[in-house]
């Protein structure tokens, strides 16, 4: 039984031509990546494995759950407590403090706010001494960390990556991808890793490609 | 972290205009709740003090005036009345019971009243020191008089003639304070009481010729006889009666009789109240439409920021349900930011009413001995949180709805 899986996802905006996406689906503790050129719809598969875009067609089940049969706050629920989702621009909370962030994520997906375990975290990800700093006060570094760190912190059994590396250098972007497979190998959870960097495509022994070309191929 | 603590670390993002907000609808409850207070505390003393008196009767001239002076020893009295007139209704069958009223003398301020004991029975009075007046120039201090003149029992003073203080003064004669009463809530806790008698003798007239004018004119009991012999005798007056009827039967012919056959006026307590605050009540109706505008502005003010905040936060409410928030669990978000800026406007706000009507009863107190307080809860004010309420409930469901729509894919697709 898969932990995530996708049969026939078909999906269009508007009156656009529709984008068909290949069957696909993973296991726990695997590590892939979701590998296309800007516009083959990389974010919009993302967003329709964790349940925030419902698509035309097709199913998507999350430990064997089909999300489009769930109720629309029970779908929210179930990405709360299992997928944790690492935004391209990381989104932080920009009311709220570093460890704020985690609590926040721990209190929406309804898991008991444990602000130690948030501080442990995010000493895990090297970020101890800022835990009660606001986003705005950090690096570009430390604020995707801190994403992370909140993709984490409810142990989801699956962590969705969108362009992680995109806006890095290669040093930071190869240091991004070591703190994520880390993190990630800690928790034993799926991850899935959207992008069209080549320089971290090698890091990855599954792939999946999105391009038309590829997926014909 | 909860749906608390997320609102108040949204308000520290923009504390001016969310404090700017907060304190306009602060204004607008200020601006109610005093009126509240003005009005309830008003209507509550006119009401008490003339609890249980049906008619005043008084020389002819304004009936406001007449209540006003005789009631609330507020307004200088019309004038006087003849006491064998004033006998004369008093033995009508229909009167249950009189008070006399003799004025026209103060002390430092303070109204000297010439009456009778049922007089301070009717207004609940009880002794704390001494006993009532007995004897003529005999007096009894209402509480806040006796606090206010600094005087206690054996002391001795000269009136003023006159109600207001720089009149001249009797000095040949001397009141000597028997006693002093317990705080009652009414106007005679302002008073200094005497018997009529007193009033009489400190203006020159011998109180025992006016007996033989009482018997007289229970002997003849029409007011006709008694012009008749006014020309041999010293014409004896009081200023005011306050009557009780017998039964409200009386209501309908004894006030109608006064004013239409007798050289007195009646006036009805009730009447000229509610006439006097229909003449008040315009103004306390536009000061209250003024403060409505006040609270009305404040709401469209706090909407202006929850849905201002709302565009920015479009964002932040995309992650709120990537991390697993149902899109209730956003309406609600922004539901309680807007109910929780308007109750802490509405708190703020009663909170500067309430000070402000204090600040103006110590201030009344001292500059016209008049009894206000902003320490006492009406129930209305629960109405006005409530009203608050809802105006924040009111302000935030657009932003709520809105963000309960929100197209979360989508906003995060656009990066």
């Amino acid at each position: 039984m898969a932990l995530l899986e996708a049969r026939g996802i078909r999906h269009s905006f508007g009156g656009e031509a529709g984008i068909t996406f290949p069957d696909w689906q993973a296991n726990g503790g695997e590590h892939w990546i979701f590998f296309g050129s800007s516009g083959s719809g990389k974010t919009t598969f993302l967003n329709i494995l964790s349940g925030l875009l419902t698509p035309n067609e097709g199913i998507v089940r999350v430990a064997n759950q089909n999300l489009s049969l769930l109720k629309p706050a029970a779908r929210d629920s179930l990405r709360g407590k299992q997928i944790g989702i690492v935004f391209q621009q990381l989104h932080l909370v920009g009311a709220l403090t570093v460890v704020g962030n985690l609590m926040l994520a721990q209190s929406l997906a309804g898991c008991p706010v444990d602000s130690a375990f948030a501080e442990n975290l995010l000493s895990r990800v090297g970020l101890m001494d800022k835990s009660s700093a606001f986003p705005s006060q950090l690096s570009y570094g430390q604020m995707q960390r801190v994403a992370l760190a909140r993709a984490l912190i409810n142990n989801p059994k699956i962590v969705l990556a969108d362009e992680p590396t995109s806006s890095l250098d290669d040093e930071n972007a190869q240091r991004a991808i070591d703190v994520i497979l880390e993190q990630v190998h800690l928790n034993g959870s799926l991850l899935v890793v959207a992008t069209h960097d080549e320089r971290i495509r090698h890091r990855f022994q599954k792939r999946l490609g999105l391009d038309p070309v590829e997926t014909k191929s | 972290m909860n749906a608390f603590t997320i609102a108040f670390a949204y308000m520290r993002l923009r504390p001016l205009h969310m404090t700017l907000n907060v304190i306009l609808l602060a204004l607008g409850i200020a601006a109610i709740s005093l009126l509240m207070l003005f009005a309830h505390q008003l209507e509550n003393r006119m009401m008490r003090n003339a609890a249980g008196i049906d008619m005043v009767v008084g020389a002819k001239g304004s009936p406001i005036q007449l209540i006003l002076s005789s009631l609330y020893h507020l307004d200088v009295p019309t004038g006087n009345i003849p006491l064998a007139e004033a006998e004369s209704l008093a033995a009508d069958p229909r009167v249950k019971s009189v008070m006399p009223l003799a004025l026209g003398d103060s002390f430092r301020g303070f109204r000297i009243v010439g009456t009778s004991h049922s007089y301070v029975a009717h207004y609940g009075g009880d002794i704390l020191a001494g006993t009532l007046w007995d004897v003529t120039m005999e007096v009894t201090l209402g509480a806040v008089a006796a606090r206010d003149l600094g005087l206690v029992v054996g002391d001795q003073f000269i009136p003023n003639h006159g109600l207001a203080n720089a009149a001249s003064n009797h000095s040949d004669h001397r009141y000597r304070i028997v006693g002093v009463l317990k705080p009652t809530g009414t106007v005679v806790d302002r008073l200094i009481l005497t018997s009529v008698e007193s009033v009489w003798v400190v203006h020159g007239y011998n109180p025992m010729n006016a007996m033989q004018i009482e018997n007289r004119a229970d002997e003849h009991n029409t007011v006709e006889d008694h012009e008749g012999s006014e020309e041999k005798e010293t014409t004896y007056e009081i200023t005011a009666l306050l009557v009780k009827f017998r039964s409200p039967i009386a209501l309908v012919s004894l006030p109608r009789f006064i004013n239409a056959r007798t050289s007195m006026q009646a006036a009805l307590p009730g009447y000229e109240i509610s006439r006097l605050m229909k003449l008040v009540g315009f103004g306390v109706d536009a000061f209250r439409a003024f403060a409505g505008v006040l609270v009305v502005s404040a709401g469209l003010g706090i909407f202006t920021t929850l849905y201002n905040a709302l565009s920015e936060r479009r964002y932040d409410i995309a992650v709120f349900r990537a991390l697993g928030a149902s899109q209730g669990r956003v309406l609600w978000q922004f539901l309680l930011e807007g109910a929780l800026l308007s109750l802490v406007g509405a708190v703020l706000g009663l909170v500067i009413g309430h000070s402000i009507a204090e600040l103006t009863g110590i201030w009344l107190w001292r500059e016209h001995q008049l009894n206000f307080s902003g320490m006492i809860w009406l129930a209305g004010e629960f109405w006005l949180l409530g009203l608050a309420f809802t105006i924040g409930l009111v302000a935030g469901l657009l932003p709520a709805i809105q963000a309960y729509r929100l197209d979360v894919s989508g906003v995060l697709a656009k990066g």
